[in-house]
């Protein structure tokens, strides 16, 4: 394990931090409230010559992904940052982005989607992507967003995955906030990711790497009619199950060289617990902070906070839950017209055919950056604690911290 | 009838097309074909160029079009300065 | 500049092949050949959504004979920028795959409806930023890939399936925006016009952009025999008529000193030299059925004649421009 320097740094700038060391060959980015401090951080590099990034200052986030394409075709390094309306603005773009199998890493620095135009955090713009195929990682801390931005690379550069990975942080509330960090030495952050390695195809003019080069010409991005595309989509469906494999496998590689070990997901407490809340993000920090205020009252409370939501951990999250009587879903994010948020519809999917499963309660809250303070949680906790006692919710959805 | 299309497990990563367009014939496309008259022709290569094809090549020192790929559309015809061909019908 | 002749061109193994399925008489893979003709050696091409990119691309087959990749429909110039950016860092790194290429032809194939419209911004951003690639406008006059819509580029009159020539309204109500003076306007290194009846300047002139440093425009007339209404065998007529009736015009752009300079081309500077030559625009609507109903049921003399003074009042400031 190599020598630590310990920086006082916000989530934003971790992340560009983080990208510095990484040194990408491509950067293109617009700027968009909460991510503003990734672009301008890393233009200071640029400017002082800290990276040989070539930095792209693109008209729009659609142009943004756009030329992170072109460059991650052409065998590039690539990353982008954006939020909200932006990674709105690039929704075709990011399915492009996964179709065509380009590795790039995207930090999503979770803002609500308007309108109303809303600065503020919640999960609505990465959730609303969640289809896209993109690997999706959410971070609870500045620390794991300058980890994450560095696993990232390796995660989606696996030659059995090759998928492009969005790491999400909480807009303000991570981005905004200095914390803590402990970053790695330039050197160990190199020899970690290493050289972008490339897939051999067989093309129509014979074998090549899967890049751009005049040398051994490809085409990429053909049109597809009826009697192809279904089967290049196995091929995403496929991608993601050895993502499942993959994330573990670089997480145990990443834990040597940093002492820090991350997972699919972070349970706590949860060896004996009666309920448990799960959810994404920073907020499961207030939780763990409830957690533990509520088991000195003896009362047998847990929390799983989920780290990676795409691929969905589905058999590692069903062992987690599967003695637990009532889990609280928090979902920073509503699917409108749905029955409930999306966290909430894909557990219950997952525990449908499973004999031993938990009620389900789906708790919608912090949209538009509504502040979750503890006694919110603690309250949850108590109606979860109820639903065990009666042994059934009587409601299944529910909005925690509006006014009605 | 039609040729059992390769599954998902056998088709190139990435969606890469694995065939050149070369395999593909469209000289089936056209009714027409062009004829060409030598001693008319003044070798001035313009229906190399003209041709969406590409299907016109001089690699004989004079105009030969490859029949698998003329689509017969006559702009060859049309435009040959010496008109030294013309448009027939394919038999 | 290596001036490229046509003796050498036609021993150039094409790099767009046979086999792809454009209509028969399309005049777009005639103008790409040409183009990838004047390549200088190492090239990655990228084509916007579009005819060109759809017909040579069918899965499993490809006509592409150089790297190539498509994306999107309104980000050819956003991709190419990429691209670039690509090479670039990796020349400065002195490592990755292209880094051994001293020059790389960077070319975006894109439509009128990938340019004019949807594709604006992205071509502008792209030219503002000064990216060293060529930009490669086939300008077909309307959306014809997804069935002859019009576009920002359609010609005031024309027949679309979306400005159709009905009993009350002529067509296109609007005028063809003015795309070359756009990409003019941002000081773009090298502009030029082309049409593929001239096939020596084309390629003259695509070989000029491939070595500008910075961004190059071409703009080239592409006639459709589907969507203009003409016969197959027409398309090169038709590509002619364009310039000999001033309704497009050939000439270059090039920014000296901060100025931009016209040069008018051979083909068109013959009609400024001998103005009887410029024939009138009437010969160039007739031959097309898109124009059909400015001749019948009755010939509508008002409206023809006011797109003779829309080819000749443009003819006019690209001579001043020029300084003829």
């Amino acid at each position: 394990m190599s020598r630590q320097k310990l920086l006082g740094l916000n989530g934003d700038e971790a992340a560009a931090y983080a990208i510095k060391q990484v040194n990408p060959d491509v950067v293109a980015a617009y700027p968009i409230t909460p991510q503003t401090i990734i672009v301008e951080r890393f233009s200071e590099y640029v400017a002082d010559g800290l990276v040989d990034t070539e930095f792209v200052a693109v008209e729009s986030e659609h142009s943004a992904m756009s030329c992170c394409i072109g460059a991650a075709a052409a065998g590039a390094r690539a990353f982008t940052a954006t939020a909200a309306n932006g990674l709105a603005l690039m929704w075709e773009m990011l399915y492009i982005a996964a179709s065509l199998r380009l590795p790039i890493v995207m930090a999503v620095v979770n803002r609500a989607m308007s309108a109303p135009i809303n600065i503020h955090n919640d999960h609505s713009d990465s959730m609303g992507a969640r289809d896209s195929g993109w690997i999706q990682i959410y971070c609870e801390n500045s620390q794991e967003v300058y980890d994450t931005c560095i696993e990232a690379w390796r995660i989606g550069e696996h030659l059995d995955v090759q998928l492009p990975v969005m790491v999400c942080l909480d807009g303000f509330t991570l981005s905004h906030t200095m914390e803590n960090v402990l970053t790695l030495s330039d050197e160990a952050v190199r020899d970690f990711i290493g050289e972008r390695p490339y897939i051999k195809v067989r093309g129509h003019l014979g074998e090549a790497e899967f890049r751009l080069d005049p040398e051994k010409p490809l085409t990429m991005g053909p049109l597809d009619l009826y009697d192809f595309y279904f089967e290049h989509k196995m091929h995403q469906v496929e991608a993601m199950k050895e993502a499942l494999k993959a994330i573990p496998e670089i997480d145990e590689e990443y834990a040597e060289i940093s002492g820090r070990e991350y997972r699919l997901l972070h349970p706590y407490m949860m060896e004996d617990a009666e309920v448990a809340i799960i959810g994404l993000g920073s907020t499961m920090g207030t939780v763990r902070y409830v957690v533990d205020r509520m088991r000195r009252r003896g009362l047998k409370v847990g929390m799983v906070r989920m780290r990676v939501f795409r691929p969905f951990p589905t058999e590692e999250l069903q062992k987690l839950l599967k003695d637990v009587e009532v889990v609280g879903v928090l979902d920073k994010a509503m699917s409108f017209g749905a029955p409930g948020g999306p966290l909430y519809e894909e557990l219950r999917t997952i525990f449908y055919d499973v004999d031993e499963n938990p009620i389900i309660v789906d708790y919608i809250y912090g949209l538009g950056g509504r502040d979750t303070p503890p006694h919110l949680i603690e309250e949850t906790y108590e109606e979860l604690l109820e639903v065990k006692r009666r042994g059934e919710a009587v409601e299944k959805l529910k909005f925690l911290g509006v006014r009605m | 009838m039609s040729e059992q299309k390769p599954g998902w497990r056998e088709l190139p990563f990435g969606a890469i097309p694995y065939k050149s367009s070369l395999e593909y014939h469209t000289g089936d496309w056209g009714v027409e074909r062009p004829v060409f008259d030598l001693e008319k022709c003044t070798r001035c290569t313009f229906c190399h160029f003209y041709c969406p094809e590409g299907a016109i090549s001089f690699d004989a020192g004079h105009p030969e079009v490859d029949l698998r790929y003329c689509k017969g559309c006559g702009i060859c015809a049309n435009e040959c300065p010496a008109g030294a061909i013309r448009m027939v019908r394919k038999g | 500049m290596k001036a490229i002749t046509l003796k050498e061109a036609v021993e150039k193994p094409d790099l767009l092949a046979s086999g792809h399925r454009l209509c028969a008489g399309c005049a777009e893979p005639i103008i790409a050949r040409l183009v990838l003709k004047a390549s200088r050696g190492a090239i990655i091409a990228t084509t916007a959504t579009g005819c060109l990119e759809v017909a040579t691309t069918i899965f499993p087959y490809s006509a592409w004979r150089i790297p190539w990749i498509h994306t999107a429909f309104e980000n050819a110039a956003a991709t190419a920028s990429g691209i670039e950016a690509a090479w670039r860092a990796m020349r400065r790194k002195g490592r990755g795959p292209l880094a051994k290429y001293e020059t790389l032809d960077i070319v975006a194939f894109a439509g009128d409806g990938g340019t004019y419209d949807i594709g604006l911004q992205a071509l502008s951003g792209a030219l503002e930023r000064g990216h060293d690639f060529t930009y490669v406008l086939l300008d077909n006059e309307a959306y014809m890939n997804t069935g002859i819509q019009r576009s920002g580029g359609t010609p005031y009159c024309a027949w679309t399936t979306t400005s159709p020539a009905g009993t009350v309204i002529p067509g296109k109500r609007e005028w063809k925006k003015p795309i070359d003076e756009i990409v003019i306007a941002h000081e773009t290194p090298y502009v030029a016009t082309v049409s593929p009846a001239y096939p020596l300047d084309l390629m003259q002139k695509a070989r000029a952009a491939f070595e500008t440093e910075g961004p190059a425009f071409i703009h080239a007339i592409s006639p459709c025999c589907r969507g203009w209404r003409f016969p197959s065998n027409k398309t090169i007529e038709v590509a002619r008529l364009a310039v000999e009736t001033c309704f497009f015009p050939l000439y270059e752009c090039r920014v000296e000193d901060g100025r931009p300079i016209y040069k008018l081309s051979p083909p068109s500077l013959a009609i400024a030299k001998r103005p009887e030559r410029k024939k009138p625009v009437e010969e160039y609507l007739k031959v097309q059925g898109r124009f059909r109903h400015l001749f019948r049921p009755e010939k509508r003399e008002d409206l023809i004649e006011r797109i003779q003074r829309w080819v000749d009042r443009r003819w006019e400031m690209l001579l001043e421009k020029a300084g003829l």
